[in-house]
């Protein structure tokens, strides 16, 4: 019987500490474990420039998902929402290093049943892809970056991307086009702390009322319109100053 | 590797059945060791209401779940195929930590029916041999459903589920399921409140013929103290149940029914982040000597023991087995074997209804796990197969758990998936439509070509072969869920949407596209060695003193969420121990 070696070790007690659960083994007899402050509340992204786009990247990243989700009178857009700032967070921390994936090989193609075979992290496919969609916005628009075509023509390369005629070097662009997609749409939607959602706008958008924990007084309110304001984790629309007067959150 | 004092039990997993198991065996005397791989995860600690509420975290992110990285499985359609692992979670969601499935589930409570434990018997009465399927290898469990049904009331009164009874000793009752087994007393709580569209589901369903019932829930409708003494608060309808930790104490799991009252037993303890590598078998390879386990410093450890309770989640029952050369690796080339054998999981499939939203508003959020209203008319074989030519079925509800918006904002079919058009189409439908992910919450039965086995080319961390899962759907599979759709969009139509849009489960079985995370078989009971792993008391027919507990057992898969079946297994195999093994330890079923 051999014993685990120095390197298996270390990926072992690193693997237990994925999220914010960091544990190691112990006994526990008695009664239920309990330590003071042992919960792990979420970390609100810092605002501030970008942590893993270049300039140029996010500028390029907030182009793109403000045609994925394009402003209109009632709503903002991706980029004024915060949906690159979002996925910037996002590529920057465990999600960009597809932390918890398994990473091992040999790196096979496979049948679309059996999902993503990518050897590359989604920090990685990004920054490819952005490149990627510069290039072939150069090369169809005259020398043009994707920030500097005119709408119709960025949706026309943002289609090309979903349709999987932009080749982006090494990665499955369908797939890519999945994940950003996904992203964008967390951005616009995933609680406000995350970076993206500013304002709770997408929320409001839907009538969604966010972080609240008790509904018990409208389950039996039936086809009724629901008319509070949405709470996040970190804030609540009404907790600002110069908020529109009137608004009540009613409880 | 260090040894550590001798135990009388060992069990590998602390979920539901390992803390069932925990609990009984402890309180008949012994002295109880629970190895579980994951961290330790508690109400008050983990699941603040403050921060629970957090759908990209939870949901998306899968804060609770276990990593690929630690432990995965590859997956081929068929066995021509180079299998492959699967590197992120798509199809199922696989627990860790203590609680297991327990914790992330939505608890929804069902039994299964008295015909779906006699199922290749019921079937080849009612319709001859010859309707079967070739390939399908479903077969009889072995036990029965009024052997199941104290204990199935035990694990309802230990959760305090939510329902209303359809048949009390035989009785049909007014507003309950009328084609359950009957069963020996009402829930032990009313059923939860429902939303306005499980509401109009039902007036639908009723108008079209069929009977609606509320889900059996283990979220709860009223405070409630179970017979440990321990309990649970009502639920609060936050729309973020399954997935996520319940910050309410209203969701039945082992946290808020068993491991409160288990951890005060002086008997017990729990070891946590504590992997165990294989079971320890002696000489004869007939008797297992306890487990080994790896803890977070990489230390690897005996625990010796007289008995061993295989508790983990399904696929990891199978490989603790293979890996420990317990049974027969099945061999689809031959038919021979049984571990790996008769792997099935669920057949899923909705519809999606988009209603006018100047006279229909749902506000989807305000939900629950296992809130709906549902019908049984096509479980099982309620309904009359003959001239549907298939076998196999569900039941059909509006049961939708949550309006959260990455995951829930269902368009149209035709809509672009983005641009203005997607973004007008989310804001238009999101409070006026109707969309249950598992509307149709179908059986999969078992087949010859389909089963586990161990990997030749992918391992996990501690160099140990993964298990390769070899599934795809069947014909059968296909009509059914094409079948049943077409009777659930029906129902949709009729509660006045218009537009409905159906989703059956067509081609082949994806990894990638969730289903459902109730993975079923692979260690399977019976009464024949030859064609199970587990005697009728889920006892290795090789190995006597080693019971392996859990949806591994399932000869196939019925209609209905695995748990409430899974727990009953877990209490009847608790008795057959504590009133005969004990007694006289060694094989409860003669070969």
């Amino acid at each position: 019987m051999r014993n685990v070696n120095r390197r298996e070790l270390l990926s072992g007690t690193a693997l237990v500490m994925f999220g914010t659960m960091a544990a190691r083994a112990r006994t526990v007899q008695g009664a239920i474990p309990w330590a003071p402050a042992a919960g792990a509340p979420p970390r609100p992204v810092l605002s501030g420039p970008w942590h893993f786009f270049t300039p140029a990247e996010g500028r390029t990243v907030e182009a793109i998902v403000d045609r994925i989700i394009p402003p209109d009178p009632e709503a903002p857009g991706g980029k004024d929402i915060g949906c690159a700032v979002f996925i910037d967070r996002q590529l920057a921390g465990p999600f960009g290093r597809a932390e918890g994936r398994y990473a091992s090989g040999p790196f096979l193609t496979g049948t679309k049943e059996q999902g993503s075979q990518s050897r590359f992290d989604p920090a990685a496919q990004y920054r490819a892809a952005i490149r990627a969609v510069d290039a072939y916005s150069k090369q169809k628009f005259d020398g043009h970056a994707f920030v500097d075509l005119a709408a119709a023509d960025q949706d026309a390369v943002v289609g090309a991307i979903e349709a999987g005629t932009l080749p982006i070097e090494d990665i499955d662009t369908k797939a890519f086009w999945t994940m950003l997609l996904k992203n964008t749409r967390e951005g616009f939607f995933a609680d406000p702390l995350y970076g993206g959602n500013h304002d709770m706008a997408g929320w409001k958008m839907l009538g969604f009322p966010g972080a609240r924990y008790d509904h018990s007084d409208w389950i039996d309110r039936h086809n009724e319109p629901y008319p509070h304001p949405p709470i996040g984790i970190t804030e609540a629309p009404l907790w600002s100053p110069g908020r529109p007067s009137g608004v009540s959150d009613g409880r | 590797m260090r040894k550590l004092p001798h135990k009388d039990v060992a069990i590998i997993g602390l979920g539901w059945t390992g803390a069932i198991m925990a609990h009984g065996l402890a309180e008949a005397g012994l002295d109880v060791i629970a190895i579980e791989r994951g961290p330790w995860r508690d109400t008050a600690s983990d699941f603040s209401p403050a921060y629970a509420p957090d759908e990209l975290r939870y949901h998306i992110r899968h804060e609770l779940f276990l990593r690929p990285a630690q432990m995965t499985l590859t997956f081929r359609n068929d066995a021509r195929q180079t299998a492959l692992p699967i590197r992120d979670w798509g199809a199922f969601m696989l627990g860790n930590g203590v609680g297991g499935g327990g914790l992330h589930w939505n608890a929804e409570t069902w039994r299964f029916l008295p015909s779906d434990f006699v199922l290749k018997s019921h079937l080849t009465e009612r319709y001859g041999a010859t309707f079967i399927p070739k390939g399908m290898t479903i077969q009889d469990w072995g036990v029965t459903y009024d052997e199941l049904e104290p204990h199935y009331d035990r694990f309802e009164y230990l959760c305090g589920t939510a329902g209303t009874a359809g048949n009390l000793k035989g009785a049909i009752q007014p507003g309950g399921n009328p084609f359950e087994g009957p069963r020996s007393r009402p829930y032990p709580t009313p059923a939860q409140k429902q939303p306005f569209s499980a509401t109009l589901f039902a007036k639908a369903a009723g108008e079209l013929g069929h009977q609606a019932f509320p889900q059996p829930s283990g979220n709860m409708s009223q405070a409630y103290t179970n017979p440990l003494g321990v309990t649970l608060g009502p639920c609060t309808f936050c729309g973020h149940c399954e997935w996520f930790g319940c910050g309410n104490y209203s969701k039945a799991s082992p946290q808020t029914t068993i491991l409160p009252a288990l951890m005060r037993l002086p008997n017990v303890a729990a070891r946590d982040n504590c992997e165990v590598l294989r079971i320890l078998l002696d000489k004869t390879g007939k008797r297992a000597t306890g487990v080994v386990f790896v803890d977070t410093d990489g230390e690897e450890w005996e625990q010796p023991a007289d008995l061993v309770l295989s508790c983990a989640f399904t696929p990891f029952n199978v490989q603790m087995l293979m890996l420990s050369g317990v049974g027969r690796i099945y061999d689809p080339a031959t038919k021979q074997g049984t571990i790996g054998r008769n792997f099935t999981h669920q057949v899923v499939s909705t519809a999606q209804a988009f209603f006018d939203p100047k006279t229909h508003r749902f506000n989807p959020f305000i939900a629950s796990g296992a809130i709906g209203m549902c019908i049984d008319d096509f479980n099982g074989d309620n309904f009359d197969h003959g001239p549907l030519g298939f076998v196999g079925g569900g039941y059909l509800g509006q049961v939708q758990t949550n309006g959260r918006p990455i995951e829930t904002t269902p368009v149209p079919a035709g809509t672009p998936t983005w641009g203005a058009k997607w973004k007008a189409a989310v804001k238009e439908n999101y409070n006026s439509s109707v969309y249950a992910g598992s509307g149709v919450h179908a059986s999969f039965y078992a087949y010859d070509d389909v089963f586990l086995d161990l990997d030749p080319t992918y391992s996990d961390r501690f160099g140990r072969p993964l298990m390769r899962m070899t599934m795809d759907f069947h014909e059968n599979e296909h009509r059914m869920s094409a079948y049943l759709t077409d009777r659930y969009a029906e129902i949709l139509k009729a509660m006045g949407a218009r537009q409905v849009d159906k989703l059956p489960r067509t081609g082949h079985y994806n990894v990638a596209d969730y289903q459902t995370s109730h993975l079923c078989g692979g260690a399977v009971m019976g009464t024949d060695p030859n064609t199970s792993a587990v005697n009728r008391y889920q006892q290795s027919w090789d190995v006597s003193n080693l019971f392996v507990i859990g949806a591994s057992s399932f000869p196939q898969n019925a209609g209905y969420n695995p748990t409430g079946t899974v727990a009953a297994l877990a209490y009847w195999t608790l008795e057959a121990i504590t009133s005969q093994y004990l007694k006289r330890p060694g094989p409860l079923v003669q070969t």
